[in-house]
């Protein structure tokens, strides 16, 4: 009997929270009291599915920006989760602990005094800025996760490869990387993941010039059109719980990977 | 190879510099973006601002951080929103994975179900806690239809309330199967093994839990926590959209007075931010150490 309330506690716990949401999103007027809303409407259906309204344009700038942060995070992150999980060397420990830092030091107290850098470089209000900005958050990701598989990784059978007569990239190609294929997918995700989901970084370096997704969103609940919000939320959350479908064969099992998930 | 042992003077060089070359892409991101970004702020926090006349280079902005009411108020709300997210997040996790991993049936269809929030934004999760919470919301819907209330106004305030009752909520409800998952990994390697041999060694369920569960998932809840302690401290969204303009918490009350078109209110803005790195290290550092300690009484 404890164990049947404390699944039901559990489930409805999670899911009921997005009940309203699913609601909201079909919804013109739904006033209080009414359990159910007064009237239906398709206007929020409609901001995300047709092509000329403003969501479809946040969608492509929030994609562009996810895509570059996250082919960009793994190149860097790559090759410094390498350095770190294969290797010791002196000052190891300052190297992680630097390294670490941005995912706990909060975004906006890095973000100001960034924007005010970016400003003298010409980079605020532009694309290739938040691009930039949002590497700092997900660097650290990319690095402890390649890091943890490069630590499981016998660099003997890049020995193996070079012996036989294989080049550096042919060695990367067909042995380093097929070696650690399952943890650069997580971490792509969660580069991917961390980028779609920022706001502030974006709203500061973006100056509201660069109009992602969640900026969308915020501004949807701040003007209290709820049926949009809602509707704006549901394709907002989309790509992320597709993209989880796919990698949540390498995402079970692996201890410590699930950490990415803090910071979406 | 056919010489082991100490590699030769040249090529403990050459290894060197590899590991440097690899370092160095996200070295240069972080030391540039991160420490010149911050930095950057630190020192217009001391009043350099050589663009603006008349700024003095000085401590007056970290005076002024005791002085200002918004602030003071805006520390005891962050702190204690993010304290109370944090430990009820632990409780409710621990309590969900371990409830997952002893259930027999639909065993993988409950923990699918514990992570389905994992990848929705928090933006989004905060959206949920509105319409779910406020008073006009669904649960005081739910409370007028059943007789419990006769009007939104007779369902308390949680939503826009001083206290941050809906913050915390929208960080358990996200938080909460966060550290659960990242425990259930922590307890897929071996440990029903581990609890056979302590129960046929006489262990009870209490000393099981004490001497062989917690040992196994400490290290990953204690970083996961730490994990969600820094990011409710320095949250956005969901204490700006969930909260009121005063108390509000202190990234809010920062972003507000950078973005001041009056540059005088500056050097406020990045102490307020300087504070928010304080409050995370202190915090971190603290719960690291009572961590620690808990680890050695339990010994």
């Amino acid at each position: 009997m404890k164990r049947i309330v404390g699944v039901g506690v559990l489930v409805l716990g999670v899911l009921a929270p997005i009940v309203p949401l699913f609601v909201w999103a079909v919804s013109a007027r739904w006033r209080y009291p009414a359990l159910v809303p007064q009237e239906p409407s398709l206007r929020g259906l409609r901001l995300i599915v047709d092509p000329q309204t403003a969501a479809v344009r946040g969608v492509a700038t929030s994609l562009a920006i996810a895509v570059a942060v996250t082919i960009l995070a793994s190149l860097i992150g790559l090759p410094a989760g390498r350095a770190l999980g294969l290797h010791a060397f002196r000052g190891k420990r300052v190297i992680q602990l630097l390294l670490l830092a941005p995912a706990l030091v909060p975004t906006l107290a890095v973000s100001l005094g960034m924007h005010v850098t970016f400003i003298r470089y010409g980079l605020a209000d532009t694309v290739p800025g938040v691009v930039l900005a949002q590497l700092v958050p997900t660097i650290p990701y990319v690095t402890f996760v390649m890091a943890s598989a490069f630590a499981n990784f016998d660099g003997g059978y890049e020995q193996q490869a070079r012996t036989l007569g294989a080049g550096s990239i042919r060695t990367l190609v067909s042995v380093t990387i097929p070696a650690v294929r399952p943890a650069l997918v997580v971490a792509a995700y969660f580069a991917f993941l961390i980028s779609w989901s920022e706001y502030v970084l974006t709203l500061v370096i973006g100056g509201g010039v660069v109009q992602t997704l969640p900026l969308l969103v915020f501004g949807y609940i701040q003007s209290a059109d709820l049926t949009l919000a809602a509707a704006l939320s549901l394709l907002f959350v989309l790509p992320p719980l597709l993209l989880v479908g796919l990698t949540s064969r390498y995402l079970t099992g692996q201890s410590g990977v699930a950490l990415g998930f803090g910071r979406a | 190879m056919f010489f082991s042992g100490r590699p030769r003077f040249g090529e403990r060089v050459q290894q060197r510099m590899g590991i440097i070359l690899l370092l160095a892409p996200a070295l240069v991101v972080v030391l540039v973006l991160f420490v010149g970004g911050f930095g950057h702020g630190v020192a217009q926090s001391f009043g350099y601002l050589p663009f603006l006349e008349g700024s003095q280079v000085g401590v007056d902005a970290y005076a002024d951080l005791w002085r200002d009411a918004e602030v003071r108020a805006g520390i005891g709300l962050t702190v204690r929103t993010a304290l109370l997210a944090t430990v009820l997040s632990f409780v409710l996790g621990v309590a969900g994975a371990l409830l997952i991993r002893s259930s027999r049936r639909g065993r993988r269809l409950l923990s699918l179900i514990f992570q389905a929030n994992l990848p929705v934004p928090h933006l989004v999760g905060a959206l949920c806690m509105l319409l779910l919470l406020s008073q006009t919301g669904a649960v005081s819907r739910l409370a007028t239809a059943s007789g419990l209330t006769d009007s939104a106004a007779g369902f308390p305030e949680v939503t826009g309330d001083g206290f941050g009752w809906s913050i915390v909520a929208a960080y358990v409800w996200k938080e909460a199967p966060f550290i659960g998952v990242v425990i259930l990994a922590a307890l897929s390697r071996g440990v029903a093994d581990l609890e056979d041999v302590a129960r046929s060694l006489g262990a009870g369920r209490w000393q099981r839990f004490r001497h062989v569960v917690l040992p196994v998932i400490a290290p990953g809840a204690a970083a996961a926590s730490i994990l969600v302690l820094a990011f409710t401290v320095g949250a956005y969204e969901v204490p700006y959209l969930l909260g009121r303009p005063f108390p509000a918490a202190l990234s809010v009350v920062a972003l507000q007075r950078y973005r001041d078109i009056d540059l005088e209110s500056r050097p406020l803005a990045m102490a307020i931010t300087v504070l928010l790195f304080l409050t995370v290290t202190l915090l971190a550092v603290g719960y690291l150490a009572l961590a620690d300690r808990l680890r050695r009484i339990s010994r």
